[in-house]
C-alpha cells in the first residue's frame, strides 16, 4: 500500500502536524517512494524546496490519495546541489522541478525540459559553482525549435490582444497546424511566496487575497483554513458555511464569463453578450454580501467579516432565481446553435491517460472524465457536511471543458439557493490561538480553476519558515500547452479560453 | 433564428440610465470614498497607522492623511479609532488627475478634471485604449473589462479597448509593475502615437498595493510614464472607473 513508504500515516486536508513527526528519508529512498507513489497513482499536490539554516535544502513532496481522503507528506535533506530527476519517470512533476530548480538551484539532472518558468535570479547560490550565472533575463530562453520547409514560427504576447494578463506563448507551425506550442510565463511574477516568510503579518491576507484576484475567496479560505490548522481553533459551522457560499459564488461568476468568452470567441455574439451580463451580476451577489465583488474583505483567518441576514437572503434568492432563468436562456442558445458546436466538439481534446500523466486538476480533469473535486475527494469546512456532486464529461475537449462548467454552475446555484435558506447558527469570528511551532499544515480548495493547495511550515516561534503555495493553473498550463498539439492555430484562443489559467496564480 | 430572437427578447435592455439617469445602487457594504471626520486624534494614538497593511495612513504635524493611493480599502482602520474619525462611505467618486489629490484629510480631496484642451478636443468624443496588466492580478482587469458588457455599454462613451497600441489614444495599466513587466510596459506605451492619455487602475498600479516595497516590483507606474488619471481602489469599482474616465474626457460636470 501507497501509505506505508512515506512512513506517516498521512494527514488530512486541513491538518497540522509536527514537522518531527514527520520522518526523514535519505535522498535515494525519498526519490524512489516519491516516483513509486506517483506511479501507482498517487498525485502531486505540492513538490517543493525549504533553506535550512545550515545551507543545505529539504524537499518536500506532498502526495494525494484521493480515494482514502489523505495526503501524504515526505521529505528529505539534500547536501547535494543535484539530483536524478523524477521528470521521466513521473511527468506531473515536470513543472514542480522546474521551480525547485529556479527557487533553489537544485538540479534535476537528465529533466527533459529545463528552464526557467518565473526567470528571477536563485534564493540560494552555490558557493562551490565556478561562474556565477547572470540573473535570467525575462523570456530569453532557448525555446523548442521546429526545423524544415514550410515550418514557421508564431510568437505572441507578453502583451496580448485582450484586457488579459501577461505571457508569451511560441507556436512552431506547418501551415495552420501547430507542432509544437510552448509557454513562457513569469511576467506577473510579483514575489508573494518570498515575502510570506516570517508571517503571517498584516500584509499577508491581502497577499492571498490578491495572488490571483479572480480566485479571491478560494485563496484566502486555503490561506485562512492552514492558520486555523495551525493554531489549533474551530471555525463555526455558519461562518464555514459562509466561506462555501462565497466560494460557489466565486466559481458561478467565473464559469458563466468563461462560457461568454468561449462564445465570444467563435463568434456567437448574443451569448458573449448575455452572459458578460450575467457575470457581473453574479459578482454583484458576492458585493451584496461583503460589499466587494470579488469578496475581498469576506474570509478571514477565523471566520468571516460579513454574515448575511435574513433580508439578504431572500434579496440574494430573489436574484438568483432570476439570474438563473437569464443564464438558461442564454447557454439553451449556446448548446442549440450547431456551428458552435462544431467549434466546440473535437477542438483541443485531451486523452484521460494524458490528463492523469499530467496531473491536470479542476474542469479541465473532469472534462477528461477524470472525476477529481477536492470538495469531494478531500472535502474540508462546509463540504464536509455537505455535498455537491461531481460533474464531469468525457470528450476532453473543449465542449467538454464547456459542459463541465455548465454543470457546475447549475450545481453550484442549487448549492448556494438551498444552504441560504438553512444557514446553520452561531458566531462567524473565533479568534485565533498563536501558531503551533515546528508544525506543517496542508489545506485544499476546490476553486473555480481546480486545486488549491497551500502549504505551511512554522519555524519555532511560530513564524512561516516557509510557505507554499500552488495554484491550480500551476497543473494545468502544460495542459493547454498539449491541446493545441495538432490543432490549427487559429483555434488557439478558443482552447486557451476553455482553460482560462491564471499568469498571477501561476508567477506569484 | 427564431431561437436567437425570443432570447434577446427574454434577455431585456440592459443598458443603464447612468450618467443621464442615476448611477446604479452600491450595495450597503461597499467601502467608497474615505472620509475623515474633522477634529483632533488622542495624543500620541498610532492605532489606524498600526492596522492599516500599507501606510496609506500618516500623520504630518498632528494632522492625519489617507493616501487612496496605497489603501486598499479593507476597513481595518474604522474600527481600532477611539474617536470614530475615520469612515468609508458608499460614493464611489474618487478619481484624480495629480498623484498628490488621491491623499484626503479632514478638507477632503480634489476630483480627477479634464484634459488640457488640445487632447480633450481630440478624444472626448472617442477614446482608444490599450489595456496593459503589469502584475494584476485579474480583478482591476475584470472590472475594467466589465465596462465592456451590454449592461455598461462602454462603446456608447465612444470608448473601447483595441488590440493594438498602434491603434490606441492611451493605456490602461493594472498591476505594480514586476520588473518582468517593465520593459513590456515600456514597448507598449511607445508604440502607442502621440499625443496619448495615460491612466492608472487601482492601487497596485499607483502605489504597488499589497506588493509594494517588494523587489520584484516597481511599486506602480510610478515617475516611469506621464500618468493623466489615477483611479484608486482594490479593486475600483466599475463605476468608480467610468466616472474617472468620463471626468477625464471632460464629460461630467464637476459639480456631479
Amino acid at each position: 500500500m501507497a501509505n506505508s513508504a512515506s512512513g506517516h500515516p498521512g494527514i488530512a486536508n486541513g491538518q497540522a502536524v509536527d514537522v518531527a513527526d514527520i520522518p526523514a528519508m535519505a535522498v535515494p529512498e525519498f526519490l524512489e517512494s516519491v516516483a513509486r507513489a506517483i506511479e501507482q497513482g498517487m498525485r502531486a499536490s505540492a513538490f517543493f524546496g525549504q533553506p535550512l539554516e545550515d545551507g543545505r535544502l529539504r524537499l518536500w513532496a506532498l502526495l494525494a490519495l484521493d480515494n482514502q481522503s489523505l495526503l501524504f507528506p515526505y521529505r528529505a535533506d539534500f547536501d547535494d546541489w543535484h539530483y536524478p530527476s523524477l521528470t521521466p519517470r513521473c511527468p506531473q512533476l515536470h513543472w514542480f522541478e522546474r521551480e525547485v530548480f529556479e527557487q533553489w538551484g537544485m538540479e534535476p539532472r537528465g529533466h527533459p525540459w529545463l528552464k526557467p518558468i518565473r526567470f528571477h535570479a536563485p534564493y540560494r547560490h552555490n558557493p562551490s559553482a565556478a561562474d556565477s550565472k547572470p540573473s535570467p533575463q525575462i523570456g530569453v530562453t532557448d525555446f523548442f525549435q521546429v526545423e524544415g520547409e514550410e515550418v514557421h514560427e508564431v510568437a505572441v504576447g507578453p502583451v496580448h490582444a485582450g484586457v488579459i494578463e501577461p505571457g508569451h506563448f511560441r507556436f512552431q507551425c506547418h501551415g495552420e497546424e501547430v507542432l509544437h506550442l510552448e509557454i513562457s510565463l513569469g511576467y506577473q511574477h510579483r514575489g508573494v511566496e518570498r515575502n510570506l516568510i516570517g508571517g503571517p503579518g498584516s500584509r499577508s491576507i491581502h497577499l492571498m487575497e490578491t495572488l490571483a484576484g479572480d480566485t479571491t475567496i478560494g485563496h484566502a479560505t486555503a490561506y485562512s483554513q492552514a492558520l486555523e490548522a495551525l493554531s489549533g481553533d474551530q471555525v463555526s459551522a455558519r461562518a464555514q458555511m459562509l466561506r462555501g457560499l462565497a466560494l460557489e459564488l466565486e466559481r458561478i461568476a467565473n464559469h458563466v464569463g468563461d462560457l461568454g468568452a468561449l462564445a465570444g470567441d467563435v463568434g456567437f455574439l448574443p451569448v458573449l453578450s448575455y452572459c458578460g451580463r450575467i457575470r457581473g451580476d453574479f459578482l454583484n451577489l458576492t458585493a451584496l454580501i461583503c460589499g466587494n465583488r470579488f469578496g475581498r474583505r469576506m474570509i478571514r483567518p477565523g471566520g468571516v467579516c460579513y454574515d448575511i441576514d435574513r433580508a439578504q437572503a431572500s434579496e440574494l434568492q430573489r436574484r438568483l432565481d432570476a439570474l438563473e432563468k437569464d443564464l438558461a436562456v442564454a447557454l439553451g442558445l449556446l448548446w442549440k446553435t450547431s456551428s458552435v458546436m462544431a467549434r466546440f466538439e473535437g477542438t483541443g481534446g485531451i486523452s484521460r491517460q494524458d490528463c492523469e500523466a499530467m496531473g491536470l486538476v479542476g474542469p479541465a480533469a473532469r472534462a477528461c472524465g477524470v472525476e477529481r473535486d477536492i470538495r469531494s475527494d478531500m472535502p474540508s469546512g462546509i463540504y464536509q457536511f455537505a455535498q455537491i456532486p461531481v460533474s464531469t464529461c468525457g470528450s476532453g475537449d473543449v465542449y467538454a471543458r464547456a459542459h463541465v462548467r455548465w454543470l457546475e454552475t447549475i450545481r453550484s446555484i442549487a448549492f448556494v439557493r438551498e444552504h441560504l435558506a438553512n444557514l446553520p447558527a452561531g458566531e462567524i469570528q473565533t479568534p485565533l490561538s498563536p501558531l503551533k511551532p515546528n508544525s506543517l499544515a496542508a489545506t485544499m480548495v476546490e476553486g473555480w480553476r481546480g486545486e488549491i493547495c497551500h502549504v505551511a511550515l512554522t519555524d519555532a516561534n511560530g513564524h512561516f519558515s516557509r510557505y507554499k503555495i500552488v495554484d491550480p493553473s500551476f497543473h494545468n498550463w502544460f495542459g493547454l500547452a498539449h491541446a493545441l498539439r495538432g490543432q490549427q492555430i487559429s483555434d488557439f484562443p478558443l482552447c486557451n479560453k476553455s482553460f482560462n489559467l491564471s499568469y498571477c496564480g501561476h508567477d506569484l | 433564428m427564431l431561437d436567437i430572437l425570443l432570447a434577446r427578447i427574454q434577455q431585456k435592455h440592459r443598458t443603464m440610465k447612468y450618467p443621464d439617469g442615476p448611477a446604479p445602487q452600491l450595495p450597503g457594504n461597499y467601502l467608497g470614498r474615505p472620509e475623515l471626520a474633522p477634529g483632533d486624534c488622542p495624543f500620541g494614538c498610532q492605532r489606524c497607522l498600526d492596522a492599516c497593511p500599507t501606510a496609506a495612513l500618516n500623520r504630518h504635524q498632528d494632522r492625519l492623511g489617507l493616501d487612496m493611493g496605497r489603501c486598499l480599502f479593507c476597513g481595518e482602520c474604522v474600527p481600532v479609532c477611539p474617536t470614530q474619525r475615520l469612515s468609508f462611505t458608499l460614493d464611489y467618486r474618487m478619481a484624480a488627475s495629480r498623484r498628490a489629490d488621491l491623499v484626503t484629510d479632514a478638507q477632503g480631496s480634489c476630483l480627477a478634471g479634464a484634459l488640457d484642451a488640445p487632447r480633450r478636443r481630440l478624444f472626448t468624443r472617442a477614446l482608444n485604449l490599450r489595456q496593459v496588466s503589469a502584475g494584476g492580478c485579474n480583478a482591476c482587469e475584470a472590472d475594467s473589462n466589465v465596462l465592456t458588457t451590454i449592461g455598461w455599454d462602454l462603446g456608447r462613451f465612444g470608448i473601447n479597448f483595441v488590440a493594438s497600441p498602434r491603434h490606441a489614444d492611451g493605456l490602461l495599466i493594472t498591476g505594480p509593475v514586476p520588473q518582468n513587466m517593465r520593459l513590456g510596459l515600456l514597448k507598449t506605451y511607445e508604440a502607442v502615437p502621440a499625443p496619448k492619455v495615460v491612466i492608472v487602475v487601482g492601487s497596485c498600479a499607483i502605489s504597488g498595493g499589497p506588493f509594494a516595497g517588494h523587489e520584484e516590483v516597481l511599486d506602480g507606474v510610478g515617475d516611469m510614464l506621464p500618468v493623466d488619471l489615477f483611479i484608486p481602489g482594490c479593486p475600483p469599482h466599475p463605476l468608480t472607473i467610468l466616472d474617472g474616465i468620463l471626468r477625464l474626457l471632460g464629460r461630467l460636470s464637476e459639480t456631479s
